[in-house]
């Protein structure tokens, strides 16, 4: 396995592992968020814990994989439905970048 | 294991995604500034119909693209086939369309 | 022989055995220039002649002695040991996802099985009382499709495919690279049936675009791209098809 992980085989992976944390990770996010539905008070019990640091962190995780999966996935489509395949090792590492920036710009106003 | 029609839809529902998922990142960058209070995020939301049609879409897409997207893993990684495959596939979708529409509509419209 | 250089030993581990099997190590003498097809011969004819493994022309045209060397997928007629061997030692086993016949000599069928699956091979558009289709070779189609036409099948792109690997019925790289080929080739009719035979369970739209058939393509073709292409025009059948 090592001796075949290129730049695109490892954006595979990214790919694919941002994509199935953020699938697991749904159904927490829509069971806290259906709290509301009795009341502020339950809601506000959980939303206490994102001030916790190891929360914010994994807060700037969920962000950082949504980023990437997404800035990713524009990469895939873009060789799929516009035939951009030279440059793909470049775009993969922009698209890294980008999740980076736009994580981090999160991280930065959530501390 | 994928054939076009469920390509089809894996691509249908990234493509829907992609504006919502920008308009999602900054929303959280906006909110997230100052904590996070019960009280904040339904004060944006409650009542808004553009809410409502904005994160009940982005649920119906996610759960088509998360269900196709799990399918592909469970079936390369686990080697999970046929019926049970199916079957895992339409639980994932209706899943997580069922909590998401629920959180939608809790704190939008209830 | 004092005046001579001492001969340098080369350590290589060789699969032995079909899918159950190990791997054996050989002491090997080393050479300049020396490919990584020369050592296995030099194994069968020195050390043990039952060693199976399979080649023919030994210059990179026939494409029947790929293996994987280091875990990578090569013609070991085109490898030379130099650039593949660390601190000595080299590791040479029969190409990944086929079923291994006896030691370095896999079972191609289901590879060319999936060549024919995937509708790969010409459908007459003419019998011999007609005149041969006009091919323009600078038409944009026809130069799309150039490159792609010198595959050899010596199945290194699907040695290195890892969706392959987990999904044992997708068509794979060189499949979907010869269908593509076909659909913008003048003289093929198959158009509707190629389109058919690669939107099935495992068919292009299964590629992950990992890129590794690019990668390891020993004679540089772009299957990766093939397939792309493949996908878009599938797509396009389809909203012609729905709209």
């Amino acid at each position: 396995m090592k001796a075949r992980a290129h730049p695109l085989w490892i954006a595979f992976v990214a790919h694919r592992v941002s994509g199935l944390a953020l699938a697991l990770f749904l159904p927490l996010h829509f069971w806290v968020l259906g709290m509301a539905l009795r009341g502020a008070e339950g809601l506000d019990g959980v939303l206490t814990l994102t001030e916790l640091p190891f929360v914010k962190v994994a807060e700037f995780g969920l962000v950082f994989l949504l980023a990437l999966h997404a800035f990713g996935g524009l990469r895939l489509m873009a060789l799929e439905r516009l035939g951009w395949s030279s440059g793909q090792k470049t775009m993969a590492a922009t698209s890294i970048a980008l999740a980076i920036f736009v994580s981090g710009t999160f991280f930065l106003k959530a501390i | 294991m994928l054939d076009l029609r469920l390509y089809m839809l894996q691509r249908i529902t990234a493509l829907i995604m992609i504006p919502l998922v920008i308009g999602h990142i900054a929303t959280m960058i906006y909110a997230i500034q100052g904590g996070l209070t019960a009280a904040e995020i339904l004060g944006r939301t409650q009542g808004s119909v553009f809410w409502f049609l904005f994160y009940g879409s982005f649920v119906l897409a996610v759960s088509v693209h998360a269900a196709i997207g799990v399918r592909v893993v469970a079936h390369e990684w686990l080697g999970v086939v046929g019926s049970s495959l199916r079957v895992l596939t339409i639980v994932i979708a209706l899943g997580l369309a069922a909590l998401g529409l629920q959180a939608t509509f809790a704190v939008t419209l209830a | 022989m004092s005046s001579q250089k001492a001969e340098r030993q080369l350590k290589v581990s060789v699969w032995r055995g079909a899918d159950a099997g190990q791997f054996e190590t050989f002491e090997v003498p080393q050479h300049d220039s020396q490919t990584v097809l020369d050592i296995v011969s030099w194994i069968q004819h020195n050390a043990d002649p039952t060693l199976s493994y399979r080649f023919a022309c030994r210059v990179g045209m026939c494409g029947s002695c790929a293996m994987m060397v280091n875990d990578e997928p090569r013609w070991t007629c085109r490898t030379h040991v130099n650039k593949v061997a660390r601190d000595g030692e080299l590791k040479i086993g029969p190409l990944r996802n086929l079923p291994v016949v006896k030691d370095l000599a896999t079972d191609m069928d289901p590879f060319f099985d999936k060549w024919t699956a995937a509708e790969a091979h010409h459908h007459p558009s003419a019998d011999r009382h007609d005149l041969m289709a006009p091919v323009d070779m600078q038409s944009a189609d026809r130069v799309a499709a150039n490159t792609a036409i010198e595959c050899i099948n010596c199945a290194v792109c699907y040695a290195a495919c890892d969706t392959v690997a987990g999904n044992p019925d997708y068509l794979g790289p060189a499949a979907l690279q010869r269908a593509w080929t076909l659909i913008k080739d003048e003289k093929d009719s198959g158009r509707e049936d190629i389109l058919a035979a690669i939107s099935g369970t495992g068919g292009c739209h299964n590629c992950h675009s990992i890129g590794s058939c690019t990668q390891y393509c020993p004679n540089e073709l772009d299957p990766l791209s093939a397939i792309a292409n493949l996908k878009r025009e599938t797509v396009k059948n389809w909203w012609k098809r729905n709209a």
